[in-house]
């Protein structure tokens, strides 16, 4: 579903603010999987999934997705591939839009926009349902502009769009992170239920290595740039925070105390 | 008292004509977030466009036409500026405006042409306020109108997603460049209509006729939003409260003039009152305090 080749990327290159982000990429995500990402600030989890919806260009490899090469396609061309959903729940909705209009526009992911409606009565009955199935109240709130919001509320809306129109690979950044401990719950409790009932070929990103290892069915742990742990299947579910400390510490020299990584 | 009742229905028509420029100054503004200079340069070639149309010969709705043709086509440079040679959006239109200049030199032949209304069939002229009032009141309707619809059409909504937020807008597949270009192009367009009924109004057109437009177009815009945010939340009423703005700006202005400020000073009064209101809801901010938390502006 999702094939990652040789994928390279320096930022600044040849300036003193140089940077290797990505050093080597290759992953290979089968259809249906759902692989969390866990390893330090700077490991470059985020850039991986920023090179995989195009928001930068490779500087060598190779992206596809389903059997598409997306490698030279701008961001805006491969987002009918992709379901996004992002640290900062004001990056993935629009906050002077409305609940509706902000669903009908993820409706419209991958089609062409010309001059039919934006929206039409007939959607606007299904968004009610699919906002019901959220529990969260939404559906009274469909003309309210999505800024009046709470963070949570907008990252669930966010997870909806994303999920609207089945993206072939949904990439999650962190998507609780921002959220208080019992909104991040509630999330990620709806981030499983979606993709479980749409099946969806999903990277998660999160510094929670108990929820790292509690979802999804594979794991990848990075570091500096590479991919440095791999596991799947059972091999996955027995896996305790402690193997995960350990690991990263033998990559990282053992200098990992006061990472991030700890706090879970 | 009474010379201020008759200049009226004038502020009113002036109002109008420059109302179209404020909507078109709203779109850039206010619904795609992108500080657009480029209207002090469309609107005086919308007018030269005009006048010299109706000069040789054409129908004044032609003229118009071909007047909206000439802004739409300033708009896309500026757009193209931005999107293609990554040239900051300020920068794009002040280089446009610039560039309009010669180009308006050119159109016109020299720096201001005449066009009376005894000679000519105008649509508008300020001999004949009351059927200026009318006219350019029915166009506003239409326009705001016309754009009510577009704006709740699939490609105007990703016109407005781009505004409010170009990272949602690429993850959703929309091309934002082409919404920026598209938004510069409809907003000039209804800027060189503007300068075609302004230049028939006062019966010429000259290279100088835009210069500060965007500021009072701005102020409309603000005035409007001031004075009717709180009742008008429709997209519609919005547009019109823009229209509303420039009217009430032209009534401060004959007023100010009638208590004897020079024309000369006016141009420095209108800055200041567009400082004073842009500065208004940042005071307002710093003195309560609250944060708003808005968001989605980032990176727009
Ligand atoms: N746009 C950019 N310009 C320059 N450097 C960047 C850019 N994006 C990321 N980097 C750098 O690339 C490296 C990898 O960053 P990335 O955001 O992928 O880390 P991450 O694994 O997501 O970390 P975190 O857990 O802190 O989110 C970092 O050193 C970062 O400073
Ligand atoms: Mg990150």
């Amino acid at each position: 579903m999702l094939r990652i080749e040789k994928v390279y990327k320096t930022f600044n290159p040849g300036t003193i603010n140089e940077k290797k982000a990505l050093n080597g990429i290759d992953l290979v995500l089968k259809e249906g999987d759902f692989v969390t990402v866990i390893g330090g600030n700077g490991a470059g989890k985020s850039t991986i999934l920023n090179m995989i919806a195009g928001v930068y260009p490779v500087d060598s490899g190779k992206i596809v997705i389903d059997s598409a090469d997306v490698t030279k396609l701008p961001e805006h061309k491969r987002a009918k591939y992709l379901g996004r959903v992002f640290q900062d729940p004001m990056t993935g909705t629009a906050a002077d839009m409305n609940i509706e209009e902000n669903l009908a526009i993820a409706a419209r992911r991958g089609k062409n926009r010309f001059l039919g409606w934006g929206i039409t009565g007939k959607e606007k009955q299904v968004y009610q349902k699919r906002l019901e199935a959220l529990d969260l109240g939404l559906e009274a709130r469909m003309t309210a502009k999505v800024g009046l919001l709470s963070g949570g509320q907008r990252q669930a809306l966010t997870l909806l769009m994303a999920s609207l129109e089945k993206p072939k690979v949904l990439l999650l950044d962190e998507h609780t992170a921002a959220l208080d401990p019992r909104t991040a719950k509630k999330v990620l409790d709806l981030t499983e239920e979606i993709v479980e009932k749409n099946h969806l070929t999903t990277m998660m990103i999160t510094h929670n290595m108990k929820d790292a290892i509690r979802l999804g069915n594979r794991l990848i742990m990075m570091h500096e740039g590479r991919i440095i742990y791999d596991v799947a299947g059972e091999e996955k579910k027995s896996l305790k925070v402690s193997d995960l400390l350990s690991k990263f510490g033998e990559a990282s020299g053992g200098e990992f105390s006061n990472d991030r990584m700890m706090l879970s | 008292m009474e010379a201020l009742i008759n200049a009226l229905p004038g502020s009113a028509a002036q109002g109008l004509i420059w109302g179209i420029l404020a909507i078109g100054v709203y779109i850039t503004f206010k619904v795609l977030d992108y500080a657009d200079l480029t209207v002090d340069g469309s609107l005086a070639t919308g007018g030269a466009v005009a006048v010299m149309c109706i000069i040789n010969g054409a129908n004044p709705y032609v003229a118009i036409a071909a007047a909206f043709a000439a802004g739409m086509l300033a708009g896309f440079v500026t757009g193209l500026f931005h999107t293609v040679f990554g040239i900051p959006p300020i920068l794009s239109g002040i280089l446009t405006q610039l560039g309009l200049y010669s180009v308006n030199m050119r159109i016109l032949g020299k720096a201001n042409q005449a066009v009376s209304v005894d000679q000519y069939a105008l649509t508008v002229s300020l001999r004949y306020i009351k059927e200026a009032c009318i006219t350019t009141g029915i166009c506003c309707i239409i326009i705001i109108l016309i754009l009510y619809w577009f704006f709740g059409t699939e490609l105007g909504a990703s016109i407005r997603a781009t505004g409010c937020n170009q990272n949602m807008a690429r993850a959703q597949g929309i091309n934002t460049n082409v919404q920026k270009v598209l938004g510069l192009v409809l907003s000039n367009g209804l800027v060189g209509i503007s300068g075609a009924l302004y230049a028939q109004y006062q019966g010429s057109a000259d290279v100088n006729m835009g210069r500060g437009a965007i500021v009072i177009g701005l102020a409309s815009v603000i005035i409007g939003e001031v004075a009717f945010g709180k009742i008008f939340h429709n997209f519609a009423l919005r547009m019109f409260a823009a229209v509303l703005g420039a009217i009430i700006y032209f009534i401060v202005i004959a007023v100010v003039l009638q208590l004897g400020l020079s024309t000369n000073d006016l141009k420095l009064f209108s800055a200041l009152i567009v400082a004073l209101f842009l500065a208004l809801p940042h005071l307002k901010g710093s003195y309560f305090a609250k944060a708003g938390s808005r968001g989605g502006k980032k990176d727009a």
